[in-house]
């Protein structure tokens, strides 16, 4: 059997990947992009452990993180949108109102 | 034979995530995001948790990374730099990360058994069923809750992105 | 029980004028005349009391007790103390007559009334204590009077100066004055008078090291220095050298509180200090001997500048100075006696003759300056005579009251020891000096022609119109005071006080205290009143046969002249050494201590913070993924530390 420990260390590569794609890079969809490769990690956590334990309500909660991250999504990527036409850029270096 | 299916789909969900990380094209991006879901499905299946596999395929596969790209390609963004001032901040950043995490697995890991007892007997109810099950009473609330996120994610995302509201047609 | 009233009449016109005098206004001598009257008979019948051999002793109020030492006010009233309980109240008395003349219609009426009626209060309470707490409490009293009516005028900028100069002149007495007491309170446990009298033989051996902070010895004899540190006070309070300056500018003041304070009682609080602590000084020769030195130095003084001084006022301040210095003289020499009738007589024509310069003054309306005087005497008649007599007296002519005591006080003074005879050749210099510019003084203010008015040309004397406004005799209030210290000028030396003080004021025990019938004593007295005569005859010829002299000679000795008529420089030379520095160092420490470090680390610490937050506003970037970087780092150490550490 694969032992657990291989599924925790690829579930952190993956959410490594994720994190460091935010810091990197300058589309803010790629952003949203990498945003999602950490939720899928963690979603491999659970899954893995949940058959590690033989519980069923990791997976459930796998349900909802999926649910979570479709409803993100969509709220994001209107925001993007809303963003878009008042900058014509999604460069995010270009939204700074929040500077001092 | 295990393993060796673990490896390839480790592999590729690896591989494919460094590049939406890496690739220049937004689109090319989404589409390495795809074939990631694919493959994490198929670990999920491997995971004896086939209805979550179904349901990452039809929702993350095909909703939100259709969405992504109906996003992408309506804004049509000419090219740019990639990469961020802080790349090589946040690539070491990444590094000592993962590096601590894998340290730690392995200095705490050693509680958690590698390998279980006992082989996981095949299930006696279906997956679907045994999820059924436990969604409908344990956490019928959370899944209650659930529903309403996604009736406000709907109504938000349709203000935000609808142009002006209240001003009247000119 | 009714000597209480004595001091209390003249406090309650105080008060009664201090909170209605806004209503009150020019009613206000109808409050403070008939209290300060009243308290004079009441010493009067003190004094007869105490002469019949009584001897009030009584304590008033306690304020608090610590083992044998008992704070409190008290009053105790021996020879000494009813003699100036008189002149005090006499004093008083003719003063606040003399006001109503002098300060009427003036905006201050009633405070000025409010005032010298605390002073009364505070210079019979002084004089009345029975311990030196309350001889220091009422001390500070009429210093703060003094300084009270100095300014009086007090938008006048150089009557609120001099009023400072005043009080912090007198301050600087005072810290040797307190710095006695506080050697007097660690010696004797108590700070009453019986009870330190009784004891002071016993401290007679004792020693001080004065350098036992400092590792070093240096022993000082206790009794020498409270006695010297005590007479430190009294040098302020009655204008010795070199803490004489603050009177003739006290000159600044209205004319009546020149004659009440500045002449017979306030300055003659440090007399009287001297010769109530007696049995203190005659323990310790070397007291004495620097009381009479200083004293010796202060009589020189004042008559030296007394000589050239022009503002009338200013003349007779510095002969107050110097006629202190006599007293004090004569007490350091042990001859309290002496001392004491003749700071009751020169009380009396040394305000007699002030009033009369309040009166001539008001007469020229406020023209101080003599050298525009002149040909006065038949103007103001009973001014010119009354200040003759005053002047006579001051410069001891036969039958004036200034006469017997100045004799009492030179003979005294002679039969004392060598340092004594040699003292009263200087005193007999200095009369002659003193009849000099006492008959300078009448002189060219009341004979010759008048000097004054715009037009300045000489009229003729018989009729005198000073240009627009005609010259008068002021009002009756103003002459009768002037009348009474006439005759009380020459009559105080027919009232035999200078017996009636002996037995009570006796000198050092060491000192024959006899020889006032002698040969030598004879001779004295001849000496003083050739002095007087000379100095008188001078006069005359300088400044009335020779009109031209005194110029002349003023060119001639023109190096003396300028040191007298300059106050022999003592001012400038304060304002060198003390007063500039001070002002220096003080601008120093604003600059260098309060606006550079005390300011600097306020503002400094507030702009650090401020520095800070600026630092910290640097991570406000508004770039969102700085911050998620930020988040990153944080994981990263967290994580870290868990690693290492837990």
């Amino acid at each position: 059997m694969i032992p657990l420990s291989y599924y925790v260390i690829l579930s952190a590569i993956v959410f490594l990947t994720g994190m460091v794609g935010v810091l990197i890079r300058r589309n803010i969809i790629i952003i949203l992009l990498s945003v999602e490769l950490m939720l899928n990690a963690t979603n491999i956590n659970f899954v893995a452990f949940s058959n590690h334990f033989q519980n069923v309500a990791g997976q459930v909660f796998v349900f909802f993180a999926l649910t979570v991250a479709a409803a993100e999504v969509a709220v994001g990527l209107a925001i993007i949108i809303a963003l878009y036409r008042s900058k014509s850029s999604i460069n995010v270096d270009e939204f700074q109102l929040m500077k001092w | 034979m295990a393993q060796l299916v673990f490896f390839y789909l480790a592999g590729v969900i690896v591989l494919t995530s460094i590049l939406v990380v890496a690739l220049r094209n937004p689109v090319y991006s989404a589409l390495s995001l795809l074939i990631m879901f694919f493959h994490v499905a198929g670990l999920y299946v491997t995971l004896h948790a086939e209805f979550v596999a179904a349901v990452q395929i039809i929702v993350y596969a095909g909703a939100i990374l259709v969405l992504y790209l109906f996003v992408v390609m309506l804004l049509n963004v000419k090219r740019e730099d990639r990469y961020h001032a802080q790349l090589p901040f946040g690539a070491l950043l990444g590094v000592t990360v993962l590096t601590e995490v894998i340290l730690l697995m392995w200095q705490r890991g050693g509680s958690a058994p590698s390998q279980p007892v006992v082989a996981p007997p095949a299930p006696a109810v279906g997956n679907t069923k045994a999820i059924g099950e436990v969604l409908y009473s344990t956490y019928v609330f959370p899944f209650e809750v659930a529903s309403l996120i996604l009736l406000v994610a709907m109504i938000g995302a349709i203000v935000l992105a609808k142009r002006d509201l209240f001003e009247g047609h000119s | 029980m009714e000597y209480l009233l004595i001091p209390l009449l003249p406090f309650a016109a105080f008060l009664i004028l201090g909170l209605f005098g806004h209503w009150i206004r020019d009613k206000a001598h109808l409050v403070a005349v008939p209290a300060v009257v009243v308290s004079l008979i009441l010493s009067i019948l003190a004094f007869l009391q105490v002469a019949g051999g009584h001897h009030t002793s009584m304590p008033l109020y306690t304020w608090l007790t610590s083992g044998d030492l008992r704070i409190g006010l008290g009053i105790s009233i021996d020879r000494l103390t009813a003699v100036m309980l008189i002149l005090v109240t006499t004093v008083s008395s003719l003063v606040h007559i003399y006001t109503i003349g002098y300060m009427q219609g003036e905006k201050g009426y009633a405070r000025f009334f409010a005032y010298i009626a605390l002073f009364t209060f505070s210079m019979l309470m002084l004089v009345m204590a029975d311990n030196f707490l309350q001889l220091f409490v009422f001390w500070e009293a009429v210093g703060l009077c003094s300084y009270l009516l100095i300014s009086h005028w007090y938008e006048r900028p150089s009557a609120c100066a001099a009023a400072t100069k005043a009080f912090v002149v007198n301050r600087v007495g005072d810290f040797g004055f307190m710095l006695g007491l506080l050697l007097v309170w660690y010696n004797f446990g108590s700070l009453e008078y019986r009870h330190v009298f009784a004891q002071a033989a016993d401290l007679a051996g004792e020693t001080v090291n004065l350098l036992r902070p400092f590792g070093g010895t240096w022993e000082v004899s206790t009794l020498t220095l409270m006695c010297l540190l005590l007479f430190t006070g009294a040098v302020g309070k009655s204008a010795q050298v070199p803490l004489h300056v603050w009177l003739p500018d006290a000159m600044e003041g209205p004319t009546p509180i020149s004659a009440l304070i500045h002449a017979a009682t306030m300055v003659t609080a440090g007399v009287f200090m001297v010769a109530r602590l007696h049995p203190l000084y005659n323990l310790s020769p070397m007291a004495m001997d620097v009381v009479a030195v200083t004293g010796a130095l202060t009589m020189m003084l004042g008559a030296t500048i007394a000589l050239t001084q022009n503002d009338i006022k200013r003349v007779v301040a510095y002969s107050t100075v110097s006629q202190l210095g006599y007293m004090m003289m004569a007490c350091g020499l042990g001859a309290y006696a002496a001392g004491i009738y003749h700071l009751l007589t020169h009380g009396a024509f040394k305000a007699l003759l002030f009033l009369g310069c309040g009166s001539v003054i008001i007469a020229l309306h406020h023209e101080q300056d003599m050298r525009r005087m002149g040909g006065l005497k038949d103007k103001l008649p009973v001014t010119y005579w009354t200040f003759v007599i005053g002047s006579l007296a001051l410069a001891g002519f036969p039958l004036t009251a200034g006469f017997f005591s100045k004799d009492e006080l030179l003979v005294s003074a002679w039969s004392s020891g060598s340092l004594g005879q040699i003292l009263t050749v200087f005193g007999l210099f200095t009369a002659l000096m003193t009849a000099f510019y006492s008959f300078r003084l009448v002189f060219v203010t009341f004979w010759g022609t008048y000097r004054g008015g715009s037009q300045g040309h000489a009229h003729d004397q018989g009729h005198g119109h000073g240009g627009a406004h005609a010259i008068h005799e002021p009002s009756r209030t103003m002459t009768v005071p002037l009348l009474a210290l006439a005759v009380l000028s020459v009559a105080a030396g027919y009232f035999g006080i200078f017996e009636f003080l002996a037995p009570a004021l006796p000198g050092p025990a060491a000192r024959a205290a006899g020889a006032h019938h002698g040969q030598a004593a004879n001779a004295v007295m001849a000496a003083a009143t050739l002095m007087g005569l000379a100095g008188i005859a001078a006069a005359w010829y300088v400044y009335v046969k020779a009109p031209g002299l005194p110029d002349r000679l003023a060119q001639q000795w023109q190096q003396l002249y300028r040191l007298s008529l300059n106050k022999w420089f003592v001012d400038e030379a304060y304002d060198r050494a003390i007063v500039r520095p001070t002002f220096t160092l003080a601008d120093r420490l604003w600059q260098r201590v309060d606006v550079a470090v005390i300011d600097g680390a306020v503002n400094g610490t507030a702009r650090a913070i401020a520095w800070m937050g600026w630092l910290l506003r640097l991570f406000q970037s508004g770039q969102t993924q700085h911050y998620a970087l930020g988040m990153t780092l944080g994981a990263a150490l967290i994580l870290g530390v868990y690693l290492l550490w837990l």
